[in-house]
């Protein structure tokens, strides 16, 4: 954050760089996840994957990007115009908006909210009403069943996704993401996913299970596969994307890796430290301050890229459940377990504590 | 120089009037509750001019994250015939009109008891600020939790009846209807779920 001494007009210059920086950052990285995803998944399937576009099929991202950008843009003729344009508009924003307040290194966020959870999991509950739109004004049969599904079904997960989120929240006392980073300095049992602290250990017997469940709730909430069922090609072609080409759906598919990121991004920072790497860094101090931030930044970077990679590797090996599994496991036993979690973390937060 | 945060009020405010105007007048009710959604968005983003964040992200998380999700959802699935609806609008329209109008008088009545007295003196609770180094979601969780907490403690009781009540409302229990036992399901196993018959020739099975 610039200080209040800056002139608004500076501030303003200030704000939109960074936000641009971070918007770049996100979109380039996301056309090599893109491709590492393909890769993953071909490697699994022993095949190759895309190899022809750059050294290994690098480029492919690019490659696929100009052909969508240059395709025509076929508009149903009983669609509701506006909306119809405005869903993936929104999706994209919205997946993007989020990465405002994600802290990538010590100092590094576009946003420090005091509420930084909080704005993740509201605009990650606005991210059904892009799905939902777009479902609705294609005015067809196949995009709106799958619409109904997917809103449900994010609804439905963001439940046990916002349990999880209060358990973090109680055991590192804040909301603010960089504190709540900073917080999980130093060791790695200093991480929330070990209760964040050696006094706290025992409460890895409840976070363990409940950085589980994230990784599980992000699958559905990103619509994922085992997830996938908005768009689940057996039963509904494509779900609500049937009608979209060209550049909105482009920006549909942009906006839901932006959010599958930033879902790999959200449980490096609650569950595993975020920007730190587990150990202590005291050779850090002689380094030059930009070389320390990008040391951390590369640190957040590398957790973020295993992630995806558990997400591409969920992809690959697990087959799609069926709707009513879905929704079972969902209400039937992620959000029984995450209400009790809630509410072992919160009595261990007020009885417990080891004597250390 | 107008400072920032002077446009950004006028402009949410703007967007918030012209929204709730055009969710009232939208010929689509599905275009109403866009409308809607977009009112409350705005609605949040003044809170957050006014310095009450927390309070500005539960809106958007309950009300546009959960609640309006559900509007939407009926509203899409319902038929709407617009013709009847219009005949309804000058039958409602005194009704509605007075309303408004209570509405209108209370609010106009706080917000000069808020500008002549100040937030604090106009409210006859105890003082939430709780100091300036509070975060305001730490300011509300002391109030709420400590002098309003039977308030809160009810409230809870309200919507865990309301719960109950969907439920009572919905479930069913139809005799002979086959449900899935997903536990029975993991734990079969060939044994269990795998008989070996031994078939004489000519014989067949007799069920």
């Amino acid at each position: 954050m610039p200080e209040q001494a800056v002139s608004p007009l500076l501030w303003f210059g200030l704000a939109v760089g960074q936000i641009a920086l971070v918007l770049i950052w996100v979109l380039l990285s996301l056309a090599f996840l893109l491709w590492g995803d393909r890769k993953v998944w071909a490697g699994v399937q022993m095949r190759k994957g895309p190899n022809v576009v750059g050294p290994f099929g690098l480029f492919q991202s690019f490659a696929d990007f100009l052909k969508f950008v240059l395709k025509e843009i076929v508009i149903p003729a009983g669609a509701d115009k506006t909306v119809f344009l405005l869903a993936p508009l929104l999706s994209f924003t919205l997946a993007f908006g989020a990465w405002a307040v994600i802290p990538l290194a010590p100092g590094w966020v576009v946003a420090n909210l005091n509420v930084g959870i909080l704005y993740l999991l509201a605009i990650s509950s606005l991210g059904v009403y892009g799905i939902i739109m777009g479902g609705w004004a294609s005015n067809s049969k196949y995009p709106f069943l799958g619409a109904l599904r997917s809103a449900a079904q994010m609804v439905s997960y963001e439940v046990s996704i916002g349990f999880v989120v209060i358990t973090v929240i109680l055991l590192a006392g804040t909301m603010n993401l960089p504190e709540i980073v900073t917080k999980q300095a130093g060791w790695f049992w200093n991480w929330n996913v070990l209760g964040g602290g050696l006094k706290n250990l025992p409460a890895a017997i409840v976070m363990i299970p409940m950085m589980v469940v994230f990784y599980i709730s992000a699958l559905a909430e990103t619509n994922r596969p085992p997830f996938d069922l908005p768009e689940a090609e057996s039963e509904l072609v494509a779900g609500y994307q049937v009608e979209y080409s060209s550049t909105p759906y482009l920006l549909f598919m942009i906006g839901e890796y932006a959010n599958i990121v930033l879902m790999c991004a959200m449980i490096s920072v609650l569950f595993f430290g975020g920007w730190n790497p587990g150990f202590p860094t005291p050779f850090l101090d002689s380094w030059p301050a930009t070389a320390q931030s990008a040391f951390f930044f590369l640190v957040f970077f590398a957790k973020i890229i295993f992630w995806f990679f558990m997400f591409a590797m969920a992809k690959a090996i697990v087959p799609r459940y069926r709707y009513d599994q879905l929704m079972r496991l969902g209400w039937k036993v992620f959000l029984p377990m995450t209400l009790v979690a809630v509410m072992l973390v919160s009595a261990w937060k007020v009885f417990g504590g080891l004597p250390l | 120089m107008i400072p920032l945060q002077t446009i950004a009020f006028y402009l949410m405010s703007t967007v918030t009037i012209a929204a709730g105007l055009a969710v009232v007048f939208a010929r689509n009710p599905v275009h109403s509750v866009l409308f809607l959604i977009t009112a409350f968005f705005s609605a949040a983003g003044l809170f957050v001019l006014m310095g009450a964040e927390f309070l500005a992200m539960l809106l958007v998380v309950v009300y546009v994250g959960a609640v309006a999700v559900l509007f939407l959802f009926v509203v899409m699935m319902l038929d709407v015939d617009f013709s009847r609806l219009r005949e309804g609008f000058s039958r409602y329209l005194p009704i509605g009109g007075v309303v408004a109008g209570i509405l209108t008088i209370e609010m106009i009545m706080v917000a000069t008891m808020v500008a002549t007295q100040g937030a604090a003196k106009a409210s006859a609770g105890p003082d939430a600020s709780g100091g300036a180094d509070v975060t305001n979601a730490e300011a509300i969780g002391r109030v709420l939790y400590t002098d309003y907490v039977y308030f809160f403690q009810a409230a809870g009781m309200v919507l865990l009846v309301a719960m109950i009540g969907a439920i009572v409302l919905t479930l069913r229990h139809k005799p002979g209807v086959k449900r899935q036992n997903i536990a029975a399901q993991n734990a079969r196993t060939p044994a269990t779920g795998m008989t070996i018959v031994d078939i004489k020739p000519g014989e067949g099975i007799s069920e």
